[in-house]
């Protein structure tokens, strides 16, 4: 298990983050329910957590590492209090759909 | 080609995969069920470098906790293929276009990336949980703290919000 990133450059790393990056991203444009909205934005944070791994990895540091445990929280913390606020949309609206909240819409 | 890079290449399809099917699956519970597989495959990435333990914390604090709060709220809210909600095709071609003019710009500006491997970087033990622990209790104490905090809040506003108002 020593040396298993030796074969591996770290811009493979960096083309996979992008590419589910980007899906996350696609998500949040293309979809209009509510919840998947909410899980392409945790695709988009964990694919930035792949990538801060791998750079801990690369270069020796634990500090990145640290920082992905952060980002966990803070996702666990948003999807909590995200889905307890759809809860309460759904409860006024009868529906997830984003469209039906355009009273701030210009 | 080593066997790791075969383990990349089959890691990233299942994951780049399923991340796709997240968002062309019409049905949100098969959504969340590819949305698990993702987070599998991001976890045997995790493993693959070297970062047992976060990969550990990563499946039970996503596939554990935050996709079972996901299938409990589509659950309670009984929602299906039926009363997906329909989009107009204008508003879908700007997504993807947008989403691909972003993922070109991000390629171009990475591609000349010249990056490399720190001679620290030898040392294959910095997943484990005995140095992570280390600068985890150490360098990072008040944001530790504070992250209990953050938590705390979210679980109250949480309770708060979906509680039924008594009138």
């Amino acid at each position: 298990m020593k040396d298993v990133i030796i074969g591996i450059p770290i811009q493979w790393y960096i083309y996979l983050s992008v590419a589910l990056f980007c899906i996350g991203v696609l998500g949040v444009l293309f979809r209009r329910n509510a919840i998947i909205i909410f899980m392409c934005v945790e695709l988009m944070l964990n694919a930035v957590n792949l990538l801060m791994v791998a750079f801990s990895r690369y270069f020796g540091d634990t500090s990145g590492q640290v920082f992905v445990f952060f980002v966990m929280v803070v996702a666990a913390a948003e999807v909590a209090v995200g889905l307890a606020i759809l809860m309460m949309i759904f409860r006024n609206t009868k529906s997830t759909d984003i469209d039906t909240l355009n009273r701030l819409k210009w | 080609m080593l066997l790791s890079q075969y383990l990349f290449f089959f890691l990233s399809f299942v994951a780049v995969l399923s991340a796709l099917m997240v968002i062309l699956d019409k049905n949100p519970v098969h959504s969340v069920l590819f949305l698990i597989v993702t987070f599998f495959a991001i976890a045997g990435h995790y493993l693959l470098l070297n970062a047992q333990f976060l990969a550990v914390t990563h499946i039970i604090v996503y596939a554990g906790a935050i996709m079972v709060l996901f299938l409990y709220v589509i659950m309670m809210l009984n929602l299906n293929k039926e009363i997906e909600p329909h989009k107009k095709n204008i508003p879908k071609v700007a997504a993807v276009i947008s989403a691909g003019v972003l993922m070109m710009c991000l390629v171009a500006l990475l591609k000349g990336a010249e990056v490399q491997m720190l001679p620290a970087a030898r040392n294959s033990n910095i997943g484990l949980v005995d140095s992570l622990g280390k600068v985890l209790f150490k360098e990072y104490m008040l944001p530790f703290e504070v992250s209990s905090v953050l938590f705390l809040a979210a679980m109250v506003g949480a309770v708060f919000l979906s509680k039924k108002e008594i009138h």
